[in-house]
């Protein structure tokens, strides 16, 4: 199948400041891409780029098979929902929802038919006489996405849709989006800067910073073998712990060995035939550490540790701990019997681990 | 925090209510002294232009009238002398108010578009522009009196009602340019990206979405604009002839061309009927102008 969206050798630059560094980036019909970073990364300066907003500085832009790099937005065949959500104020729900398609000059029968599919599928028919200021947050919000739907457009574009909303709000938008997506398997891009919202949405996940793509993926990919330590650290809440340690060969597999403060040295063995320098930053989500005896599995080790610190989540205990000079977080149940200050054992799911080499000390 | 102060103090709540009702008195005495202050010139103007020139002359300047009469009205309005001519205001009005009304319209929507193209589409040198034309605000209009008889000559429009049409349309697009930007500024610019998603263009954008927005900042630019263009004397001096005079520059010379007499109750209703249109203007969309000052830093 044909990508719905192809971007090719993409470059974006304000000046002689270089905002977007060779995007390379395509979804199939159905996809679920999101852009994630942190501000400033250009993620949505890239969504502007798809919409037609901002005009590019190089590489194309094919939509739906169809070269876009110099077409008008409205022409792409696109829809967008903004962060603010960018309701004509003066217009009442209906004219906002309509808007488009009388600038088109569809008939007053097909808009009426429309928006009343629209209206249903969101919810909103009480509010088509409403004006935007009336609304709360939350019914903006499906005011915008009805204005998107109505188009029935190749892309749907969402500019981190969900981040003036309230938590609990946020994440009922956030399935809701999801929900949508599943029954009318649209296409669409989707950029956040929350890593949570990226994780949950997505069929494809973006990770940039800097103008660059660090690393595409699925979700699973993403949060299981990140590509970079900036990846490994932005995917994830709490984050990877990120622990320098030393390497040496041991048969077909790896001793590794973490310094510690005021004890002997962590000792783990990796059996994986992998190939590792001499020193290493070794990568381990909070849910790959466990109490003793809570884990199993080939590759479980377990060794006994300082806890310096318990903090209690609810369904989780997270448990900090020193190890290579970093606070090592471990994810445990809530009913763990750790205790700051005391010794415990824990243990280590080597399988799980991802390495990368450290990072060159500036300056 | 005066409240706080009385609860916590009971004692003394007594002594601080008379000192509070002491000042309350001093204040509005101070108020009500201002007030008259300034209301004494209209008060003056009001009563002498219902005095017969007979009591003008005998009485005193702030008597109430004797024997009311509407002569002197009745006199500036259709029999007054402007120089040779004895027509009174109402020609003239009509020639102020054929000036004012176009160029409060035109420079109002000039400047809109304007502020529109200077707030939400920016362009290479906008800025640049844009201070140029606030410079237009600040530059003292008797610079341009005579390269703007010149070009005023060129366009065949001298001594023109539409000359001064175009005068001051011009001249107050700076001011006009200034509000409607700075109103529009505050509009976020995702507002313009869906539209153009939407499929509109520049103008649909602008009629559609933008106009509607800006009733608080039209009625600000009307007031201004309607104020400067009627209360204007030197281009309504220098840009006219006989015939397209605006009020302003007539009533000047029904004051300064009369001969013997000086009949001060026809010129004080002269000068009534020449403010009249500014006042109305005022009261009736007074509490908008205000609301329209303060709009651009509330949400719209």
């Amino acid at each position: 199948m044909a990508p719905i969206l192809d971007i090719k050798n993409l470059y974006k630059s304000y000046g002689a400041t270089e905002i977007l560094k060779d995007i390379n980036v395509a979804i199939e019909p159905g996809d679920f891409l999101v852009l994630v970073g942190p501000s400033g990364c250009g993620k949505s300066t890239l969504l502007n780029c798809i919409a037609g907003l901002e005009p590019i500085s190089g590489g194309a832009i094919h939509i739906n098979g169809k070269d876009m790099t110099d077409v008008s937005p409205k022409d792409r065949d696109i829809a967008m929902v903004f962060q603010s959500y960018a309701l004509y104020p003066t217009m009442t729900v209906a004219k906002n929802i309509t808007f488009g398609m009388k600038v088109r000059g569809v008939d007053a029968a097909t808009q009426a038919a429309k928006l009343a599919e629209v209206a249903a599928q969101l919810q909103i028919e009480p509010l088509l006489n409403r004006r935007p200021g009336q609304l709360s947050g939350g019914q903006r919000q499906r005011v915008a996405m009805g204005r998107a739907l109505v188009r029935d457009p190749a892309l749907f574009l969402f500019d981190e849709p969900l981040s003036n909303l309230d938590a609990k709000l946020r994440v009922e938008m956030r399935t809701e989006i999801k929900k949508l997506h599943h029954n009318l398997g649209a296409s669409m891009v989707y950029v956040t800067h929350d890593q949570i919202e990226a994780m949950t949405l997505a069929t494809k996940i973006v990770v940039m910073k800097g103008g660059v793509i660090q690393q595409i993926g699925t979700p699973a990919e993403i949060y299981n073998t990140p590509a970079n330590l900036f990846v490994a650290d932005f995917m994830g809440s709490p984050a990877m712990n990120l622990i320098p340690a030393r390497v040496q060969q041991n048969g077909t597999g790896h001793r590794i060995e973490i310094q510690r403060v005021d004890a002997e040295p962590l000792v783990l063995e990796d059996h994986r035939p992998l190939n590792l320098p001499g020193n290493v930053i070794m990568g381990l989500r909070p849910e790959d550490i466990a109490e003793a005896g809570f884990r199993a599995g080939a590759e479980v080790q377990e060794a006994t540790c300082l806890v310096d610190m318990v903090e209690p989540a609810g369904a989780d205990t997270y448990v900090v701990s020193q190890l290579g000079g970093k606070q090592v977080t471990a994810r445990l149940h809530a009913e763990t019997s750790a205790r700051a200050g005391q010794p415990m054992v824990m243990a280590f799911d080597l399988a799980k681990v991802s390495y990368f080499a450290p990072r060159r000390v500036s300056g | 925090m005066t409240d706080a102060t009385i609860h916590s103090r009971p004692s003394r709540s007594t002594s601080s209510r008379a000192g509070r009702i002491a000042l309350r008195t001093l204040l509005y005495v101070f108020l009500i002294g201002f007030a008259l202050f300034y209301l004494m010139p209209l008060f003056v103007m009001l009563t002498t232009s219902l005095k017969s020139l007979d009591e003008i002359r005998t009485g005193s300047l702030v008597a109430l009238p004797r024997d009311v009469t509407f002569e002197a009205w009745r006199t500036a309005w259709s029999g007054a002398c402007t120089g040779i001519r004895c027509e009174g205001l109402k020609p003239y009005l009509l020639n102020s108010l054929m000036i004012a009304i176009p160029g409060v319209a035109l420079s109002t929507l000039f400047g809109a578009m304007n502020g529109y193209v200077f707030a939400q589409w920016k362009f290479r040198g906008a800025n640049v522009l844009f201070a140029l034309l606030l410079f237009g605000c600040f530059i003292p209009f008797q610079v341009v009196l005579l390269p703007m008889a010149r070009v005023l000559g060129i366009l065949n429009l001298a001594g023109t009602i539409p000359g001064l049409i175009f005068v001051h349309t011009v001249y107050g697009l700076g001011f006009t340019t200034l509000f409607f930007r700075n109103y529009y500024v505050t509009i976020p610019m995702e507002l313009v990206r869906a539209a153009k998603i939407d499929g509109a263009g520049f103008f649909r954008i602008f009629w559609s979405i933008f106009l509607p927005l800006s009733l608080p900042i039209i009625v600000v630019t009307v007031i201004w604009q309607f104020t400067q263009i009627w209360n204007d004397f030197l281009f309504g001096v220098s840009f006219s002839q006989a015939g397209t005079q605006p009020v302003t520059v007539a009533l000047n010379n029904i004051v300064n061309s009369t001969t013997g007499v000086k009949e001060y109750n026809v010129d004080m209703a002269a000068a009534i009927l020449a403010a009249l249109p500014t006042l109305l203007v005022y009261v009736v969309a007074g509490k908008y102008f205000i609301r329209g000052l303060t709009a651009g830093s509330v949400k719209g």
